[in-house]
């Protein structure tokens, strides 16, 4: 399966990283040749196949739901440091969202 | 008396111990070989103050009786995908611009409170997406190696900053990371050995995540008893990280002992490919002659889904790592870069923010898992990786660990298979499969190719059985007498 110019813009954007224009079809090229390569895997039979979900053989642990942390409001807050990202008043500054 | 720059782990701790020198002195020789060294690039952030303080802190602890152990007072290197609190933390990107962690991962801390004195964070691929070192937003790192033209080589990946720094006696350990191969193949690449454990041995809380599934830490030293002394250290159960096994740590170093006299070495045929450099074939037969002369006994086994452990990381790694780097988005640390809308910023952070590797790998990652995709390529991998797995469980009935090369190849030119991802990709082929499965597996140092270049052999065990590794390993060790030390002499200081 080859990728195209759209496809890639598509994913680039669903992954919200700018592709500029000129740089899509080098970049479909790139990402073509893998996929190619990774589709050999059709050859493999995988019919009544689990796939698998855990490499580790292991029931997963559980515990009671509390609040075990919090209360670190500046910790979570320290990497937003001027010029940005930033913070205000206990927030996060981020460009205007709602009109 | 040997420098203290070459003692290993284990001759560090019994000078310690004996007063022959303190682990302010042992640090500061380590100091002064990072600073002599730094052409090599294998740091990003060197933490001198830092670690003279705790080296003085360990030497009180000392002069009062109260050494936690044979890691206490010991520098140690740093993968800078470890989360440090207060510690530049850069996973080698430009979009962690800054970023200083208000917490300490907890395989860094289990080191810390073993007593170790970490001298900085080193060099890797950007968010270890690399088998080179090339892909680094702080510059590739240089292999102490050199090849017979002189060129620079590359020291592998992603580990590759570790792996330089304990090949060129910066330091005598240096904890790194493996998803596909990231200890093992820049272990074999720079002469060292490397060791990942099994899934779970090692908490991943505060690594900067890259696939959760199959990320390991792990020790690189150069010998096969200190990789035993640091995983000790390393390892242990840990609540906050969900797939941590709740098991205790044995001592793997009263494993090394042991010798490898009835062990049963399985000899994987499908590790043979074609065009494969017959200097690793050699060096890979001489392993297994090696291990029968102390007494193992080696037999031919087939893991018929091998040649698919590759293309199928290929789908889960990248589909892995879109999902967990989804969080660099500029909004709570590192790299903003402004845009008049939310979309916009995000688009321009991360646009402007990961290299060419990690957009192409982020970008395979969404378009596997987004509609339409996602049976046909994610599912299919999942398929196939548990192929691998049970490929491994069945051999294990009849063998106890598995002999191969570590990598297809010795050191490469830096600049070199940069304009053909899938080649680069290859690097990994050995090393893959044992990922896939959650496997310990360990690289050690065997011997050099025509070029003098080193090559590692490369050992696999079941899940939680380390201690078969190590006592395997310690016998291609002992047998090998590889030499540690770069040629040119350690530092490559140009």
């Amino acid at each position: 399966m080859s990728l195209d110019k759209d496809t890639v813009r598509k994913i680039a954007f669903l992954a919200r990283i700018r592709v500029p224009d000129d740089a899509l079809g080098g970049l479909a090229e790139e990402l073509s040749n893998i996929i190619g390569w990774v589709e050999q895997l059709k050859k493999v039979d995988t019919e009544n196949v689990e796939p698998m979900t855990s490499v580790a053989d292991m029931t997963w642990p559980r515990r009671r739901d509390e609040v075990t942390d919090g209360g670190i409001a500046e910790d979570v807050l320290a990497n937003a440091i001027e010029p940005e990202p930033s913070s205000e008043g206990g927030f996060f500054t981020v460009p205007k969202v709602v009109e | 008396m040997t420098a203290l720059t070459d003692l290993t782990i284990a001759g560090a701790a019994k000078g310690l111990s004996k007063g022959d020198f303190s682990s302010e002195e042992l640090t500061g020789a380590h100091i002064e070989a990072v600073e002599g060294s730094r052409g090599l690039n294998a740091f990003i952030t060197e933490t001198p103050v830092l670690a003279l303080e705790r080296a003085k802190a360990s030497d009180t602890r000392r002069a009062k009786g109260e050494a936690a152990g044979p890691m206490d007072g010991i520098p140690v290197a740093v993968k800078d995908l470890f989360c440090t609190k207060g510690v530049l933390t850069t996973a080698g990107s430009h979009i962690l611009d800054g970023f200083r962690p208000t917490y300490e991962s907890t395989v860094s801390a289990n080191l810390l409170d073993a007593g170790a004195v970490m001298l900085g964070k080193t060099n890797l691929d950007e968010f270890a997406m690399g088998s080179s070192n090339i892909t680094s937003y702080y510059g590739p790192v240089k292999n102490p190696w050199r090849g017979a033209n002189g060129k620079d080589l590359v020291p592998g990946g992603s580990s590759g900053g570790s792996a330089a720094a304990v090949a060129a006696r910066l330091c005598p350990g240096a904890i790194g990371t493996d998803t596909g191969g990231s200890i093992r193949q820049p272990a074999s690449f720079s002469g060292v050995v490397g060791m990942k454990p099994t899934y779970g041995r090692c908490s991943r809380w505060g690594i900067v995540a890259f696939a959760s599934s199959l990320d390991q830490a792990g020790p690189l030293t150069r010998t096969v008893e200190d990789a035993a002394i640091m995983l000790g250290a390393m390892a242990g159960h840990d609540p906050r990280d969900s797939t941590s096994a709740p098991l205790d740590v044995p001592d793997f170093t009263a494993a090394l002992s042991g010798g490898v006299k009835g062990l049963k070495v399985g000899i994987p045929k499908e590790y043979t490919l074609d065009g494969m450099p017959v200097e690793i074939e050699r060096l890979w037969s001489r392993g297994i002659e090696w291990l029968k002369e102390q007494g193992a006994e080696c037999v031919d086994v087939s893991l018929p889904h091998t040649q698919y452990a590759l293309p199928a990381y290929y789908i889960v790694a990248p589909a892995e790592a879109s999902s967990n780097l989804a969080r660099y988005d500029g909004v709570r640390y590192g790299l903003r870069v402004g845009g008049e809308t939310l979309d916009g910023m995000y688009e321009a952070t991360r646009g402007e923010g990961f290299g060419a590797e990690v957009r192409r790998r982020v970008l395979i990652g969404t378009y596997v898992l987004s509609e339409g995709y996602y049976d046909a390529y994610y599912i299919k991998a999942q398929r196939v990786r548990t192929l691998i797995a049970d490929d491994f469980l069945k051999a294990f009935e009849a063998v106890d660990v598995f002999l191969t090369p570590t990598t297809p190849s010795a050191a490469f030119a830096i600049g070199d298979k940069m304009d053909d991802p899938v080649a680069m990709y290859l690097n990994d082929v050995f090393t893959v499969p044992a990922s896939m499965a959650g496997l310990p597996a360990i690289s050690v140092p065997a011997g050099l190719d025509g070029d003098g270049l080193p090559l590692g052999l490369h050992l696999i065990a079941k899940p939680f059985d380390e201690e078969t590794l190590f006592r395997a390993a310690r016998g291609l060790e002992d047998a090998a007498g590889f030499d540690t030390r770069p040629p040119s002499g350690a530092g490559g200081a140009t």
